[in-house]
């Protein structure tokens, strides 16, 4: 668990996508091949805005047991400015969230290995 | 010149009112708030801690300046409350603001003072020509024992501050410091909660470390309270600052800007530097701020910071006030549960 942490900090931390230059398509989580230009790929990472609006939500009633705590709590797939669609949790009231919500990105805490073990942190939504 | 370049602050959203506290307590919510001069005070969400703090803070400061995050040099982070005991939260922050890998960086404990310490290195290296820009970070989410009074008071929240010397905003003419070995508050190895001295934390501790530092700037400088538009000092709760501010000859317009615990509570490292993001909100070119942290154990950093023509050009929005504005009550149940203090099977 721990590499393979470690291995996305830098995409967990920020939103660092890929982009293929020759069609305009931005990709996240990162590409290292367009699928639609395939051979003509010509790939760049680019650190998104974190900007983007709610396409859709659930409000998670029953939670897995490290998220418990915070339940009820809202996992959304945010639109990026950019295009990508992401799942994320969306820090918010239940009641507030809904769609065509304008949200930004957030660093929190996004789950720990018990008392002792690493804190894992990441990239969250919250209204903007 | 070598000063503040930009800055940036995070406040959490939750606050829970002193009466609230309180309630549980059996004690006089309204006696408990008018003694201390706090009303409420912030508490940080599950998912938040202080890394968390400090590099929403830290990405504020930097976007407000509008450099490239690759600029910043050097990282250092004070708090008493690091996530990790062996671990650093500056790498966290310098992963997250995106500054790459060649830079300085470290973590500072020196109980409330630790983001004013982080400025005074940053402040000399900026002087020294050994960094472009450097990020010092005050943030924390304190810790007060159940029905400890500290309880009223140990908060959430933290500020950052860009120092260099380009693109200044306002000027650090002067910084000192006076230090000395007085156990006035203190937390052990191991133990999740702090103790105090009870009412030993304010003469020998606060009083005698702020007003030794503010006299010897003001000495060295010579300068007196009235060349200065405003002065911040650390705010363990409302009734001290304002207390410190009359010994000194300060008026209480002078530091009202920056009084921000009625509303927000003690944020430790963030205290005194939430005070001084708060006053650079309304500060104009040429005006002066005195600033004087306190940390525990004990020691005063004090600075002459003077306002620069940049300042009306830069981005002040959203304001430290807005951001206090922007509350969510809890009451006491939701508090002990977001401050994990209860203990799960």
């Amino acid at each position: 668990m721990l590499p393979r942490f470690w291995r996305k900090i830098k995409h967990r931390y920020n939103l660092i996508a890929t982009k293929c230059e020759n069609c305009g398509t931005y990709y996240y989580p990162p590409r290292n091949l367009c699928p639609k230009c395939r051979r003509k790929s010509r790939i760049v990472e680019v650190k998104l805005s974190g900007k983007g609006e709610v396409l859709s939500y659930s409000v998670v009633h029953e939670a897995p047991e490290n998220m418990k705590d915070q339940k009820p709590y809202v996992v959304a797939m945010i639109k990026l400015d950019e295009g990508p669609v992401i799942t994320s949790q969306l820090v918010c009231d239940c009641k507030e969230v809904r769609r065509g919500m304008r949200v930004k990105a957030a660093f929190r805490r996004c789950g720990e290995e018990g008392d002792a073990g690493i804190i894992y942190y990441c990239t969250k939504f919250v209204p903007e | 010149m070598v000063g503040i370049v930009s800055y940036g602050t995070y406040i959490p959203v939750y606050r829970i009112k002193a009466e609230e506290i309180a309630r549980i307590w059996g004690e006089d919510g309204e006696v408990i708030s008018r003694g201390l001069g706090i009303k409420q005070k912030s508490v940080p969400a599950l998912d938040e801690d202080t890394a968390t703090i400090a590099v929403e803070a830290a990405r504020e400061a930097v976007s407000r300046a509008k450099i490239d995050p690759s600029e910043v040099d050097a990282v250092y982070v004070g708090s008493e409350s690091h996530p990790y005991a062996v671990k650093p939260t500056a790498t966290v922050v310098g992963e997250a603001v995106g500054v790459g890998n060649y830079y300085f960086a470290a973590d500072l404990e020196f109980a409330c003072k630790a983001g004013t310490a982080g400025m005074q290195i940053c402040i000399a290296m900026a002087r020294a020509d050994m960094i472009r820009y450097g990020l010092a970070i005050g943030a924390d989410t304190s810790q007060g024992a159940p029905g400890d009074p500290l309880e009223y008071s140990a908060s959430a929240g933290g500020a950052a501050f860009l120092i260099g010397r380009k693109n200044v905003i306002a000027e650090v003419e002067a910084t000192t410091s006076f230090t000395s070995d007085t156990p006035d508050f203190w937390r052990r190895e191991g133990q999740p909660y702090p103790k105090h001295g009870g009412r030993f934390t304010g003469q020998p501790a606060y009083f005698r470390h702020i007003t030794s530092a503010a006299k010897k700037i003001l000495e060295e400088t010579g300068l007196k309270p009235s060349d200065f538009a405003y002065a911040v000092f650390h705010q363990p709760n409302g009734k001290f600052p304002t207390r410190v501010a009359k010994m000194l000859g300060f008026s209480k317009e002078q530091i009202s800007p920056g009084l921000v615990v009625p509303y927000i509570g003690n944020t430790y490292s963030g205290s005194s530097l939430l005070g001084l993001a708060a006053t650079l909100d309304v500060v104009k070119p040429d005006e002066r701020i005195l600033l004087v942290s306190f940390g525990s154990g004990a020691g005063s950093d004090a600075f002459v910071i003077r306002a620069t023509d940049s300042i009306e050009s830069f981005e002040r929005e959203p304001k430290v006030l807005e951001k206090i504005e922007r509350g969510i009550y809890v009451d006491y149940g939701m508090y002990v549960k977001l401050r994990r203090k209860i203990k799960m099977a």
